[in-house]
């Protein structure tokens, strides 16, 4: 009985893909449109601090008297535009990394894998902890810091993708056709080496809000917005009396990142051939 | 003589996304207490998969077994309940496998997978069995026992593994053996070897021999009986005597026609033409009936029955009486 | 023998690169910074002149070219000199070095239950396959990953210490009390719990996903048939033919992520007030402590290189075709 239950099993795991996609993207607009549908300033103090969830605040409010759910609205704004962006770049520049030094061997290949090897000698977390310390808090810096710690699986990943490709017949091929280098980079290669870089990418962007929520935690977020991380942080200390507090910004974070997480596997589905059972 | 192990109807189906693969069909055979009974076929023919399920070792989640039992001494062992036929798989029956590399588990001493049975089986304690054990391995030829006891599978030659794969299936005294192509992986010296052990084994404790094989040199060595398998289905049966001497099924014939090339003036090897069929799609009526150079249309009509031509030799062919002339 | 020690110094000498390359990037980032020592410690003082400040400048040789203070940096790294605090007012490595036994606890700690409990829910997943247990372990796998560890560990307390009662939820042992020795191991080992459990639960998933896998490729194997033909009980040949066989792919696979676990035990040990080297990662942030940040990235650094040494060399030795390459 192994054929119906395995499609059984496809089907659930990409209804559940489906599912993830579909809460993402309600966690998406929320982040856009939020602000506008419920127009509260986080940082104001809106009411008594350490309200429990009630008719007035749905979610309660902070130690300083700060509505939890436009806290929880913002802060997904920050999440997500920090998990997206810090995993674009660190996709755009590990492709990059990846494509020259798988493409073109040898000593620009060892030179780049050995720079990449060396940001994986150094622990990722403790060097974005030390970046931001150094350079002060900032959306931008936060993202950059995310960026620089997460490049180099995508730049293996692109390496061993590039590798593969480029002894094929159709590179050959287009060589023999005169084709530049750079076009056969990114015109030829590129499109078949993309799909599992994707899914990695989309498995970084939760990783990278989950690195984002750490570092708020820990006090290094912008000042100027509210993240879940810091909402964690600053509802620690009221823990005994009020753990809904740092709770329902975790549950969110928790949330989001697994919808992410059941979306990469839908893809990886998808995307990857050798997966798909005839 | 009495019937130890008594198939009947056996079938084994394996569903897949392409549709039902069938493995065995209604295959019957019969062992009498001390024979050897051969179930001959190429690969792919179903003869490893009756096999596993008369021992019931076939994955129940991966196929389905719509008809078939299995009785022997006195039970129908597709009807027992599992731990019921747990008593009987190792103790009253003994199989070995093809491979002895694969079928030994690379991570305990040989002494300890041959002394395993014992203790779960009889009860026997952890020193007992190992003598036990050691015993065995002096038993099925092996020299220095008490030395190799404590060795690892891949400290021994491939003959050596078979051999303790044989103590192991033989250590419960079973009364009837599985020997799924036991010489198939070893070199040629060595196969004779262990299929002269099997044989003096089997006469010293009267166990039978259920002997699963493509080889048609085996089972002139070793067996008394056989039963000729293609696609599934049964094709013939008899005493090997008569299936050597006056094959009855044209499949038979042409597997006898080509194992004789090598003595041929010429060397010439005469193929059976054409593939066996995928058990997926399989032809109504005769399975062989494709590749048959006396098919006739009715062959392909239905299924063959089992048609007698002497009291212990059949064939499932429509033209057994005329061919054979 | 002498094979092997050359590969020792070659794989050992190959690691003065990198550590050197991790000196310069704490040299680039030290720089980086705005502000110098003696703008810190003329800030201390309360504000001063300029003079001042360049003659501070000038003690620290901070007025030197920066190629110089590079090789004066290394030249002190090699000594163990990684600066000092001005803010705790005691050199880094002494600071570092006290909070590294408390880490090291934690993460041992943390891998080892980890590894238990994980191949423990990996096997029983294998020898539940698509059933509920097995349904059950991937989901739990899925949410673990996806867990904040920081919030993990919060939950985690208000559960077990400010609920039940019944765990501390800080610290590594009681203040203040007197306590015999195996007393004192007790009671930190109570303190231990909830922090291991949260630092260690990503690896949870990682191993029980892993020992899973490895599991289910084993039952596929032909020992594991003729395990069962041996009449032994599914459990048996689940839980002494499977796991044995299935456990060394995953010890040897199952790199253990340093680097991953001390950027963990940052968090882990700020929520725990765990007196670790994480913590000091967090009390230095608040103090705004940069060169103790920068020893600790040094440091953390250096451990994760020596570790994969150490694991290179251990594969060198255990496997002979490494060391001849």
């Amino acid at each position: 009985m192994s054929a119906p239950l395995d499609f059984w099993r496809r089907f659930r795991r990409n209804r559940a893909a489906a599912v993830s996609f579909l809460v993402l993207l309600l966690i998406t607009l929320t982040a856009l449109f939020g602000p506008l549908v419920y127009p509260i300033d986080p940082f104001e103090m809106m009411g008594r601090p350490s309200q429990p969830p009630g008719r007035r605040f749905w979610l309660g409010t902070d130690v300083s008297g700060r509505d939890i759910l436009a806290g929880l609205i913002h802060g997904a704004r920050v999440s997500l535009l920090i998990g997206v962006a810090a995993s674009l770049a660190a996709t755009v520049f590990g492709l990059l990394v990846g494509a020259l030094a798988g493409y073109y061997g040898r000593a620009i290949d060892n030179i780049l894998m050995r720079c990449t090897d060396f940001f994986l000698t150094i622990p990722s977390f403790v060097l974005a902890v030390v970046l931001i310390a150094i350079f002060r808090p900032s959306v931008f810096n936060v993202t950059a810091a995310i960026a620089i710690v997460s490049w180099p699986p995508i730049a293996r990943l692109a390496r061993a993708e590039f590798i593969a490709h480029r002894d094929r017949e159709y590179v050959k091929a287009c060589r023999a056709l005169g084709m530049s280098d750079i076009e056969i980079i990114v015109r030829q290669i590129l499109p078949n080496a993309l799909p599992p870089v994707i899914v990695v990418s989309s498995l970084l962007v939760a990783t990278a809000i989950l690195t984002e929520s750490g570092l708020s935690f820990l006090g290094l977020a912008d000042p100027n917005v509210i993240s879940w991380g810091y909402m964690i942080g600053v509802g620690r200390s009221v823990l005994r009396s009020a753990w809904w507090m740092p709770a329902i910004p975790g549950f969110a974070i928790l949330i989001t990142v697994l919808c992410i997480n059941l979306v990469g596997e839908g893809l990886n589905d998808a995307l990857n051939p050798r997966l798909q059972r005839r | 003589m009495s019937r130890l192990l008594k198939v009947e109807n056996l079938s084994v189906h394996f569903p897949t996304t392409r549709g039902v693969v069938r493995a065995v069909e209604e295959l019957s055979l019969a062992i009498e207490a001390g024979e050897t009974l051969a179930l001959v076929g190429e690969s792919g023919s179903g003869k490893s998969t009756a096999a596993l399920a008369i021992m019931g070792l076939i994955d129940e989640a991966a196929a389905r077994i719509p008809s078939g039992s299995v009785h022997f001494e006195g039970s129908d062992l597709r009807r027992l309940s599992p731990q019921a036929l747990r008593q009987v798989r190792g103790r009253r029956i003994g199989m070995i496998f093809q491979d002895p590399m694969m079928a030994l588990n690379p991570v305990f001493t040989v002494g300890w997978q041959i002394a395993e049975p014992l203790r779960q089986h009889l009860g026997l304690s952890a020193r007992a069995a190992r003598e036990r054990a050691i015993e065995l391995l002096h038993r099925v030829g092996i020299p220095a026992p008490a030395r190799r006891v404590d060795q690892y599978p891949h400290n021994l030659s491939g003959g050596m593994r078979q051999r303790v794969m044989i103590a192991t299936a033989l250590a419960c005294r079973p009364s009837l053996l599985i020997a799924d192509e036991p010489t198939t992986a070893l070199d040629v010296t060595v196969q004779a070897q262990v299929l002269d052990l099997i044989n003096g084994l089997k006469a010293e404790t009267g166990m039978a021999v259920l002997l699963i094989t493509h080889d048609l040199g085996v089972v002139w060595e070793t067996a008394q009986r056989a039963v000729v398998i293609y696609a599934g289905r049964r094709v013939e049966e008899g005493k090997v005597a008569d299936i050597f001497g006056r094959p009855a099924h044209p499949y038979t014939r042409g597997l006898l026609e080509a194992a004789k090339w090598e003595s041929q003036a010429g060397g010439m090897l005469r193929e059976i033409p054409g593939t066996v069929p995928s058990l997926l799609e399989v032809p109504a009526g005769c399975r062989f009936a494709p590749r048959c150079a006396y098919a006739l249309d009715r062959c392909t009509a239905a299924i063959p029955p089992l048609t007698r031509l002497a009291p212990a030799h059949a064939a499932a062919c429509l033209r057994v009486h005329e061919l054979a002339q | 023998m002498p094979d092997t020690l050359w590969f020792v110094l070659r794989r050992t000498l190959q690691v003065a690169p990198v550590v050197l390359a991790i000196a310069a990037l704490n040299f680039v980032l030290l720089h980086m910074a705005p502000g110098d020592a003696a703008d810190i410690i003329a800030a201390q003082s309360g504000g001063s002149s300029a003079e001042f400040v360049a003659e501070l400048r000038q003690a620290f040789g901070l007025d030197r070219p920066l190629y110089q203070q590079f090789f004066i940096y290394i030249a002190r790294l090699l000594t163990f000199d990684l600066g000092y605090s001005y803010v705790q007012h005691r050199p880094v490595f002494d600071l570092i070095i006290e909070r590294v036994p408390a880490t090291l606890l934690l993460m041992l700690t943390a891998i080892v239950i980890a590894f238990v409990i994980g191949v423990l829910l990996g096997i029983v997943a294998a020898m539940r396959h698509r059933r509920l247990l097995d349904s059950f372990v991937s989901v739990l796998a899925l949410i673990v990953y996806a867990t904040p560890q920081f919030w993990l560990g919060l939950m985690l307390i208000v559960l077990f210490s400010i609920t039940l009662g019944i765990l501390p939820s800080g610290g590594m042992a009681t203040i203040g009390a007197e306590m015999s020795a195996p007393a004192r191991v007790l009671d930190i080992g109570r303190h231990l719990v909830l922090p291991a459990l949260t630092l260690g639960l990503f690896y949870v998933a990682v191993y029980a996903r892993l020992m899973r896998a490895s599991m289910l490729e084993v039952y596929s194997f032909d020992f594991i048939t003729a395990a069962r033909a041996k009449g032994l009980s599914e459990t048996r040949v689940g839980l002494v033919h499977a796991a044995s066989n299935a456990l060394l792919p995953v010890v040897t696979l199952a790199g253990v992520q340093i680097g991953h676990l001390l950027g963990g035990s940052i968090l882990v040990e700020t929520v725990f007030g765990w007196p670790g080297l994480g913590r000091l990662v967090f009390d230095a942030l608040l103090q705004r402590d940069l060169n103790l940040l920068l020893g600790i990235l040094f440091i953390s650094s250096l451990v994760v290189v020596i570790a994969n040494l150490l694991v290179d060399l251990l594969y060198g030795l255990l496997d002979p075709r490494i060391v001849h390459k």
